[in-house]
């Protein structure tokens, strides 16, 4: 690889590689606010390669490969460089990671204490943790949760945000430009534009907070909370972890435990004001 | 139908925790975990070490649990059991 960064996020330290200078730079600009030790071991490598040789002159586009590599992974055009970037971050991290238990899954944390908020891509996880990040809260991940099997707390992973689509707006219009990366219009998941975290969340990374409320947001419909019991969050969580089967029995225990001691619901909303009073409401009612 | 006897897991295998209406079982020597609901735990934590057939299963039970007369508790029991070895938690012996 001819140009390389290296970006710690939360307890993962990434190596990445590139065959183009540009999606460095642009990684450089995201993660300008990251602490760096250069000394540290990679954790994850990603490398975004020339699919041919001959491509880097003809016509840029870029594979993301690395410790783990799908063959399937699609080729995407080198002006979407930043999305490999962040496609091949998440993939080292879901494949490779062993910790901690890992939940697809959203948290913001206030006074040491975690609300994780776990769904589908389209739910708005991402969207209220980024909207909630911009107020009292501290943004912990808009896409990875980390679990640690032995004490239970949750640990964050906040990469640089990645909204999509209509939370572009929503959340430009709440932040200063410099906090946003380039647009990246037509990609296969849709416009991406990223938001860099607080600088506040970005120093707290490595501090970890207590799981205290369970969310699994649902985008659209009238608004709604609907209790949900330990069974169906283990369920449901098991499905949103991309490692409990090769955690063994620290998963299991520290999933089981999770359910247990944290109080879950349901919530519908029909749009983000409306899902953000909904999470304050249960957040005062679950102290 | 004959009254095929079944063994529990040894002892140490199986982790099981209860998460309200669900119960979650760890099975360390597969690594995999079942969900079941009642009546699987109760007739888990009623096999005993020893081998186990229907009809002492049954009785076991009928000590903690109400069966109101009903006369199909031992076919009952035999497909719960059935279900059970399919999952690996008991074995025929």
């Amino acid at each position: 690889m001819r140009h390389s960064k290296r970006i710690a996020v939360g307890p993962v330290q990434f190596r990445i590689g590139s065959d183009w200078p540009e999606p460095i730079a642009a990684l450089e600009q995201l993660y300008a606010g990251y602490p760096q030790d250069e000394a540290r071991p990679a954790d994850a490598t990603v490398c975004l390669f020339a699919a041919r040789s001959w491509r880097r002159w003809v016509r840029a586009s870029v594979h993301s490969g690395g410790d783990f590599v799908v063959p399937a992974a699609l080729p995407l055009p080198l002006s979407m460089g930043l999305l490999a970037a962040e496609m091949g971050m998440n993939l080292q991290v879901a494949l490779g990671w062993r910790r901690h238990m890992l939940l697809h899954a959203s948290a913001v944390a206030r006074d040491g204490r975690a609300l994780i908020m776990s769904g589908e891509s389209g739910s708005g996880k991402s969207t209220l943790a980024a909207l909630l990040g911009e107020g009292e809260w501290r943004l912990m991940g808009d896409e990875f949760t980390l679990i640690d099997p032995v004490s239970g707390d949750a640990l964050a992973f906040p990469r640089a945000v990645s909204l999509k689509n209509e939370a572009i707006a929503a959340v430009a219009a709440q932040v200063d430009a410099a906090r946003l990366g380039p647009l990246m219009a037509g990609t296969p998941k849709g416009d991406i534009r990223h938001l860099i975290p607080r600088a506040a969340a970005i120093a707290a990374m490595h501090e970890p907070a207590r799981p205290a409320l369970l969310l699994f947001p649902r985008f659209g419909g009238a608004a709604a909370i609907e209790p949900m019991g330990e069974g169906e969050a283990f369920v449901r969580l098991t499905e949103a972890s991309t490692n409990y089967v090769a955690l063994g029995e620290a998963g299991f225990g520290a999933l089981t435990r999770l359910v247990r001691e944290t109080p879950a619901f349901g919530i519908s909303y029909p749009d983000s004001a409306t899902g953000i009073a909904l999470v304050e409401q249960l957040w005062a009612e679950t102290k | 139908m004959p009254d095929l006897v079944y063994r529990a897991a040894p002892p140490g295998a199986l982790r099981v925790e209860p998460l309200g209406e669900l119960t979650a079982i760890f099975d360390r020597r597969s690594m995999q975990t079942h969900l079941v609901v009642s009546p699987m735990p109760e007739i888990l934590a009623a096999m005993g070490a020893a081998d186990c057939d229907t009809a002492t299963l049954a009785a076991r039970l009928a000590e903690s649990f109400d069966f109101d007369g009903a006369d199909d508790v031992q076919s009952i029991l035999a497909e719960r059991l059935s279900e059970l070895a399919a999952m690996g938690l008991v074995a025929r012996a």
